[in-house]
């Protein structure tokens, strides 16, 4: 049966042919939707985990066992787990174990641009590279059995455009698989030095084998065409090349570590002009260039930033583009914060405060932009409270009076505690808001350990924030109403000024999430409006001034948070109940 | 033949994920090779969105470039504006008449061009569809972005009863009807 499919269900559904049983992930975009995809066969187990580092060993722990495992991860959460799997590659596998990666050339929605197969290199764990959602099944499939053959984790890289495209996949049956029998094996499993010099050398050996191997597999392909022009390429850009240059000879990678040398050597030898069209770093074509091929033409004129497309391409070599029209000067459209938001409630007291926010990674970041400016610094899952941590204890206590971290839920559960632990450990200082809106909302609203539901739909015990705070030694820890702003100020006055760690969880679900619904709806009283425009302070998109300058709220986007009303001075928005 | 190139753009939350799904679940019914390219994630948060759809005997690329679009869908009209140079020349537009504003026009720091649809009109094949207000007479204003569908089905090559058959199939079930209902009032549009 044919069907089309997301890159990232394609990857779901080869793992489910492949006979995987465990899966387990922390989301993050592009790569969320393998995890939540998996969910959906009943023939799998698929996880949550808090963070990468604990999926991936979740997924090797499984794999040992005897059973096939996948975990899924973008790329920044590849640092995370990179600790088990760089480890993973000396023991290597029972069961066949695949880590999907998913980079994010252009940064749709991450905060850096690295690039996993430089990663795949650093580690020594091969990595497979499809090109479209048929290849991104077989690609899987394959990277199962090759986990298995030659006894490795395999990273399966994918970016935001194969992720997030749809294309046509034959469907296939799964195959079930009965586990494959575990036997003690210390020199296999226990990574102590000992052991570790020895699975080096076994590492170094299957590296080197695989390359010949390369060879000669099927993901990697010459397509002879016109010899007067070659490029090699992976991935997405196969696609674009294939666009611009239908009759040019390919040199299509789909093993992009290690690299099948001689197959390339040849290629470059029969085609007299060389281009290599990879995304991001130039990791093909260094390791090309090492070997002698000085005729490859690469990062010199393709740049190592953001994504390709087929326009670049007739650029670059072509050196002509069809005619395009200039584009229209339109004012830009960046993300916002929804109506409804709990977080620009909050942000609107820090900042009504002057206060300076460390910030962290999730739908909060976007309180950064204007309007509401909140955030000082955003680096990655957790920073927040640890470079908190770090302010007071390079500049003093009095320094953090006019600082806070904020951190969403799910990203505190993720990492943040841990910096929360060195906070109370090392007597630290400062105040941290957790913006608990009970969700993973940036990725589209996944679970986690404190909202009491699994990635399968179960209801579990959620872990209470509140409760978890005082365990780890945080006397002071308020649970308080995100939309109520008179409670925030009072709250974040008060405890910024203290010379201890505070907690502050300001609670609210997120707006858009399912089960949560909205009684009431915010209405301007245009007589009492006296155009000053306090309400439009904290950006919400409900709101604009009608031409006589007062304020107007679309009733279809208000969702009655209130954030408005308790601006406003002269009581000219009151909030009603629907229908009312 | 050449693929055919649709884009589906406006503001994140206004429904083009599902859009072209549809279009991706029509042009597989006619046996086509089909690449749906979509945005996830944080550019989803009220923030400018497109989607493209092609298809044809071979498609390569899942995205529509510059200069390359047959037909634009918009569902709000700066959004058409801002994607209207991916059109070619022969291109259509197909926008829904309605204004949002992005939130550096309300603060005042920018301000909301006020001849999008003579611009449009100038540049491009253009048709404008009424779909926030029909969608909202038929008492179902979320489903603009199918009356909006329905209004662009017309001019291309599907029959409709195709078309009823793939947003049956496509749309939660809960909300087929609607759906179905919002699709006929853009395909009756004049």
């Amino acid at each position: 049966m044919k069907k089309i499919l997301l890159g990232n269900e394609a990857i779901a559904r080869g793992a489910y042919e492949a006979g995987v049983s465990v899966s387990s992930a922390y989301p993050g975009t592009p790569s969320t939707e393998v995890s939540e995809t998996l969910a959906k066969y009943d023939e799998v187990y698929a996880e949550w985990a808090p963070n990468e580092k604990v999926a991936a060993e979740t997924a090797i722990g499984a794999s040992i066992s005897g059973v096939r495992s996948m975990c899924a991860m973008k790329m920044v959460g590849l640092n995370v787990a990179a600790d088990p799997l760089y480890t993973a590659a000396y023991t290597g596998v029972n069961g066949g174990m695949v880590v999907v990666v998913a980079d994010d050339p252009g940064m749709y929605s991450s905060q850096n641009e690295q690039d996993t197969r430089m990663i795949g290199r650093a580690s020594m764990i091969p990595v497979l590279e499809p090109s479209d959602s048929a290849e991104a099944k077989e690609f899987t499939r394959l990277a199962f059995d090759l986990s298995e053959e030659y006894d490795t984790p395999i990273i399966l890289r994918t970016t935001t455009r194969l992720a997030h495209s749809q294309g046509v996949v034959e469907l296939e049956d799964r195959k079930e698989r009965e586990p494959i029998p575990y036997q003690k094996d210390v020199m296999k499993y226990v990574m102590m030095p000992g052991m570790a010099i020895k699975r080096h050398l076994v590492v170094e050996e299957r590296m080197k084998r695989m390359a010949e191997n390369a060879c000669t597999m099927s993901v990697n392909r010459a397509e002879y065409g016109d010899l007067s022009i070659g490029f090699i390429t992976d991935g997405i850009p196969y696609q674009y090349v294939k666009e611009v240059f239908p009759n040019a000879s390919v040199l299509k990678i789909g093993l992009v570590n290690p690299l099948p040398r001689k197959l390339i050597e040849e290629f470059a030898a029969r085609v007299d002009c060389l281009y290599i069209v990879e995304e991001l770093e130039p990791v093909i074509e260094e390791q090309v260039r090492s070997w002698g091929i000085s005729k490859a033409i690469g990062k010199e004129i393709f740049t190592i930033q953001g994504e390709y497309s087929a326009n670049m391409l007739r650029e670059k070599v072509l050196g002509t583009l069809p005619p395009i029209d200039p584009p229209a000067s339109a004012p830009a459209r960046p993300p916002i914060l929804c109506p409804g938001c709990p977080h620009r409630s909050v942000y609107t007291a820090i900042t009504s405060l002057k206060l300076h926010a460390a910030g962290d990674i999730g739908c909060y970041t976007l309180g950064a932009m204007a309007p509401l400016s909140a955030i000082d610094s955003t680096i990655c899952m957790g920073a927040s409270i640890s470079t908190l941590h770090g302010m007071g204890k390079a500049r003093g206590k009095e320094y953090l009076h006019d600082w806070v971290a904020v951190i969403g839920d799910s990203t505190f559960m993720h990492t943040g505690v841990n910096s929360l632990m060195g906070m109370v450990y090392n007597q630290g200082t400062g105040t941290v808001v957790i913006l608990d809106n009970s969700t993973t909302g940036m990725t589209g609203h996944q679970d986690h350990a404190a909202t009491g539901k699994t990635l399968k739909g179960e209801m579990v015990p959620a872990i209470s924030i509140y409760h978890l705070c005082k365990a780890i030694g945080v006397e002071h820890v308020y649970e308080v109403n995100a939309l109520d702003q008179k409670e925030l100020r009072e709250v974040l006055k008060r405890e910024t000024q203290r010379d201890a760690v505070s907690v502050i969880i300001a609670m609210s679900p997120c707006a858009l999430l399912k089960g949560v619904s909205f009684p009431n709806k915010c209405v301007p009283i245009p007589e009492k409006c006296r155009k000053c425009g306090a309400c439009l302070k904290p950006g919400c998109p409900a709101l604009t001034k009608n031409e006589d300058g007062t304020i107007k709220i679309d009733p279809t986007m208000c969702n009655g948070c209130g954030l408005c009303m308790q601006l406003c001075h002269f009581d000219a928005i009151e909030c009603r109940k629907v229908g009312e | 033949m050449d693929s055919k190139n649709i884009m589906i753009v406006g503001v994140g939350g206004q429904g083009t994920l599902l859009t072209s799904r549809i279009l991706g679940g029509i042009a597989t019914r006619a046996g086509y090779d089909v690449k749906l390219s979509e945005v996830h994630g944080m550019a989803q948060r009220g923030g400018s969105v497109v989607t493209f759809v092609r298809y044809g005997e071979t498609v390569r690329e899942p995205i529509v470039e510059a200069g390359q679009g047959d037909v634009l869908i918009a569902f709000e009209k700066l959004e058409a504006l801002r994607y209207l140079h991916f059109l070619k020349q022969d291109g259509v537009v197909i926008v829904n008449n309605v204004r949002i504003d992005p939130i550096s026009v309300v603060t005042g720091a920018a301000t909301y061009p006020e001849d999008i649809l003579e611009t449009l009109h100038a540049r491009r094949r253009t048709i404008v569809v009424e779909g926030t207000k029909t969608a909202t007479e038929l008492g179902v204003p979320k489903a603009f972005n199918v009356v909006v569908l329905g209004a662009a089905a017309k001019h291309m090559e599907f029959p409709k009863e195709d078309w009823l058959d793939v947003i049956r199939n496509t749309v939660p079930p809960k909300t087929i009807d609607v759906n179905i209902r919002a699709f006929e009032a853009g395909y009756e549009l004049e």
